[in-house]
């Protein structure tokens, strides 16, 4: 079957390519249907979306730690921009800024290649689903210029606050930011057709299920859970536009509707989101560990297998954010056990990622330092979590700060140190050049040490009984206290360090592709297909009559019948 | 650390509970953190080594993966079970009450119903405050917790109670306060601009002051 597949391929690749010389810089960057351009062109939108929710992130701090200050390059900020501060940056580095850099650019731009096709299997969707992103894009930042400001009832968004303009007081803000988040939607969903078709029918000749490299695998079962998920979530808010801008009562008891219900249907789709973004990260960073210390991913299939249940169960648990949210209390009990029961899955992966490291040949090169960083970070991120899974505990916890420093320590992870990873890793064969890697661990260290100096006072704040979503805590006698807002302002100074090293990256960047080091097809001596092609790939990834044949696994590192370390899976023999 | 006073009987509970898991994830954590940066350091690269050829499958490298993986199970039983009793106890079960008390959320107040002297609910000597309310101390109180427009969540810190308030819903809960003295009422829910303000204290006081505070509110309240 495969055979046949690629055969055809071949064949269309002919007039395919005939029909691409010439290209104007606009029908070439612009309305490409280059699989390698589509992924840049979420790569660059992600990442501005990120310095937007960093900056967004600073001036919140900053009120926290210094209430009522002026803050520079913002002013001072009131109640209802704090709020719509919050609610923005939440939504931005969930949906703008993870899931178009972790899942549509690398899914993008690492499948295609690493499967050995020459495109996705849907150009033309695959245009139409970045330029629907970049759409929503646009409209969520145009909610925050309008009447009233941006939305300001949580990225969370519960009705009956986010129902109706008198409650929250940016009708206007909240209707077209859902509209924004509901177009986000159907950019991933389309882009996840693409994913999945491509990875079940492009692959090259020889590559079995078992060939595929991880981060190909973990991007499309996370396609998958997405596209589980997110139909009850994308009805829950056309019935929340409806609320809003119809006047319809969906959400509104008075009128026989039920608040409760938008929260089944945004964590139903809001859990297996965290693992829709967490699995790519886990892909990259395994296939990062694999090359640098030179092993055979240690069982493949133990992490394939751990990747779907906790994708399975991940559907089973939604009802933990709830817990003291007036559901029926005897529920608890039921997704206290599912809860628990995905940390068994999510443990054995974390495992089989240390367990990896054990007889190999460690080199830090600077991806390597952030997919080791990645493990020794999401550890947090992962135990705090217990804390929240287990009902009894949760009661006290539900809602602090305590909450927020654990959902951090896991999307500071996937998000950040992930896609950290994946850009210094595959940055030689995106743009031809190495990476600096003296300023690249300079914003490593500085990225890192200021990291833990923001969470873990906040972990201590919500310990200490500080509630969320607060624009000034001096309105609360108990958490005012002086030793509080220390804390408070270790984490904005953290901050304030962490974001100043992002400098560094963004001159490493631009300096490396002006001026680095020529990388060559493959400057890591890894095995994967993507590191077959030529520096960066040309249209089309190879010629024709050299798209490659697979006859092996993607991790034959230090094989015994093999003189070199690695065996590129394209090598007959 | 920060030091947050435990004024209710199921407080203790529930620290007791966070320190417990504490204990266990705390060991699993340092454990795995300690395993992880030796691995990185004993198979740092050295040059002309080479690199064992594991693929995780043979039955003696495997265990080192197994038996973590169903102590971990048998963590989150000791967990659940753990989890689980204090939950019964604070939020399934309802002790007899000596007095139950209304609280009501709305933007951006809390406005409390004391049942007065008669300690009868919805009787015309019904004492109502906003931001304050009062309780006496070793006395079980069941609460009555309703909202007027979106959603808030009555949460009492020295407690460890937090509960949500639904609109069109009447959600009953429990507490007995151990300790006197004066604390926060927070509202933990999002609930629109002014929800940074909506600030209440909670008076847990002796039976004698309680018995004052309620001839005083009644006379102040009478007409």
């Amino acid at each position: 079957m495969a055979e046949t597949l690629a055969e055809v391929q071949k064949q269309e690749v002919h007039g395919h390519d005939h029909d691409h010389h010439d290209q104007g810089f606009v029908s070439k960057y612009i309305f490409s249907t280059d699989h390698k351009i589509i992924a840049m062109q979420y790569l660059f939108t992600g990442m501005l979306m990120g310095v937007i929710g960093g900056y967004m992130a600073y001036v919140f701090r900053m009120q926290l730690a210094f209430p009522g200050i002026s803050v520079p390059g913002f002013g001072q900020v009131s109640p209802g921009e704090y709020n719509s501060l919050i609610t923005n940056h939440g939504s931005i580095m969930i949906f703008w800024v993870a899931m178009p850099v972790l899942i549509a650019a690398f899914g993008n731009y690492l499948i295609p290649l690493m499967i050995g096709a020459d495109d996705m299997v849907f150009p033309r969707i695959n245009r139409l689903s970045f330029q629907v992103f970049f759409i929503s894009s646009v409209v969520l930042l145009l909610s925050l210029f309008v009447e009233g400001g941006g939305f300001g009832g949580a990225w969370t968004s519960y009705p009956p606050l986010s129902a109706s303009g008198d409650y929250n007081l940016t009708q206007l803000g909240a209707s077209l930011w859902l509209i924004a988040v509901a177009l986000e939607f159907v950019a991933f969903l389309l882009g996840g057709i693409n994913f999945i078709t491509t990875l079940m029918n492009s692959r090259a000749p020889g590559m079995k299920a078992y060939d595929i490299p991880m981060v190909c695998w973990m991007i499309v079962i996370a396609s998958i859970l997405f596209m589980l998920s997110v139909g009850p979530l994308l009805a829950g808010a056309v019935m929340l536009l409806f609320d809003q801008t119809l006047n319809t009562g969906f959400y509104d008891p008075a009128r026989g509707g039920d608040p409760i219900l938008w929260q089944h249907l945004f964590w139903f789709f809001g859990h297996p989101e965290v693992y829709v973004v967490l699995l790519p990260a886990i892909g990259i960073t395994v296939d990062v560990m694999a090359t640098f210390s030179r092993k055979k991913l240690f069982g493949y299939k133990l992490v394939l297998y751990t990747a779907v249940a906790t994708g399975v169960l991940s559907f089973f648990v939604w009802a933990h954010h709830q817990f003291i949210a007036g559901i029926d209390p005897r529920m608890a009990n039921v997704f206290t056990v599912t809860t628990l029961l995905i940390s068994v899955p999510i443990a054995e992966m974390l495992f089989v990622m240390i367990a990896t490291l054990y007889g190999g040949s460690i080199t830090l090169t600077t991806p390597m330092l952030w997919a080791l960083a990645f493990l020794a970070e999401f550890l947090i991120g992962g135990v705090t979590g217990i804390f929240l899974g287990a009902s009894g505990a949760d009661i006290y916890f539900h809602d602090t700060y305590f909450v927020l420093a654990h959902f951090h320590y896991t999307f500071f992870p996937i998000a950040i140190i992930g896609t950290f990873c994946a850009f210094t890793y595959w940055f030689p064969k995106m743009f031809g050049k190495m990476m600096n890697e003296t300023l690249g661990k300079i914003h490593f260290w500085g990225t890192i040490i200021p990291f833990n100096f923001i969470f873990i006072p906040l972990f201590v704040l919500g310990m200490g009984g500080q509630h969320r979503r607060i624009y000034n805590f001096e309105h609360f006698p108990e958490i005012a206290g002086p030793e509080y807002f220390q804390l408070r302002q270790i984490a904005t100074i953290a901050l304030l360090i962490m974001l100043a090293f992002q400098v560094v990256f963004f001159f490493n960047v631009v300096m490396s592709w002006w001026k680095g080091e020529k990388a060559g097809k493959n400057p890591w001596k890894a095995n994967t297909l993507e590191w077959t092609t030529e520096s960066p790939p040309p249209h089309g990834n190879w010629p024709v009559e050299e798209l490659p044949t697979v006859y092996r696994g993607p991790y034959e590192y230090g094989h015994p019948d093999r003189e070199e370390d690695y065996w590129p899976q394209n090598l007959p023999g | 650390m920060l030091e947050l006073v435990q004024a209710s009987t199921y407080a203790a509970d529930i620290d007791r509970l966070i320190l417990f898991i504490g204990v266990i994830v705390g060991v699993w954590f340092l454990l795995a953190e300690g395993i992880f940066f030796w691995l990185i350091w004993k198979f740092r690269a050295k040059p002309g080594e080479r690199t064992q050829y594991l693929d995780g499958t043979e039955k003696n490298v495997k265990k080192w993966i197994t038996i973590p993986h169903a102590l971990v199970l048998v963590c989150d039983v000791f967990i659940l079970v753990g989890a689980v009793s204090v939950w019964y106890d604070v939020k399934q079960q309802l002790p007899d009450a000596d007095s139950t008390i209304r609280v009501i959320g709305q933007q951006w107040a809390w406005t409390f119903q004391h049942p007065g002297a008669d300690n009868e609910l919805d009787t015309s000597d019904d004492i109502f405050t906003v931001n304050d309310l009062h309780v006496e101390v070793e006395k079980t109180y069941h609460f009555q917790l309703e909202s007027r427009d979106v959603l808030h969540s009555f949460s009492v810190p020295v407690f460890r109670l937090k509960q949500d308030a639904i609109p069109g819903r009447s959600i009953t809960g429990w507490f007995t306060p151990t300790r006197t003295g004066e604390h926060d009422v927070q509202c933990s829910e999002i609930c629109g601009i002014g929800h940074g303000v909506m600030a209440a204290r909670i008076h847990i006081e002796d039976a004698n002051t309680h018995a004052a505070w309620i001839t005083r509110s009644s006379a102040a309240t009478t007409p």
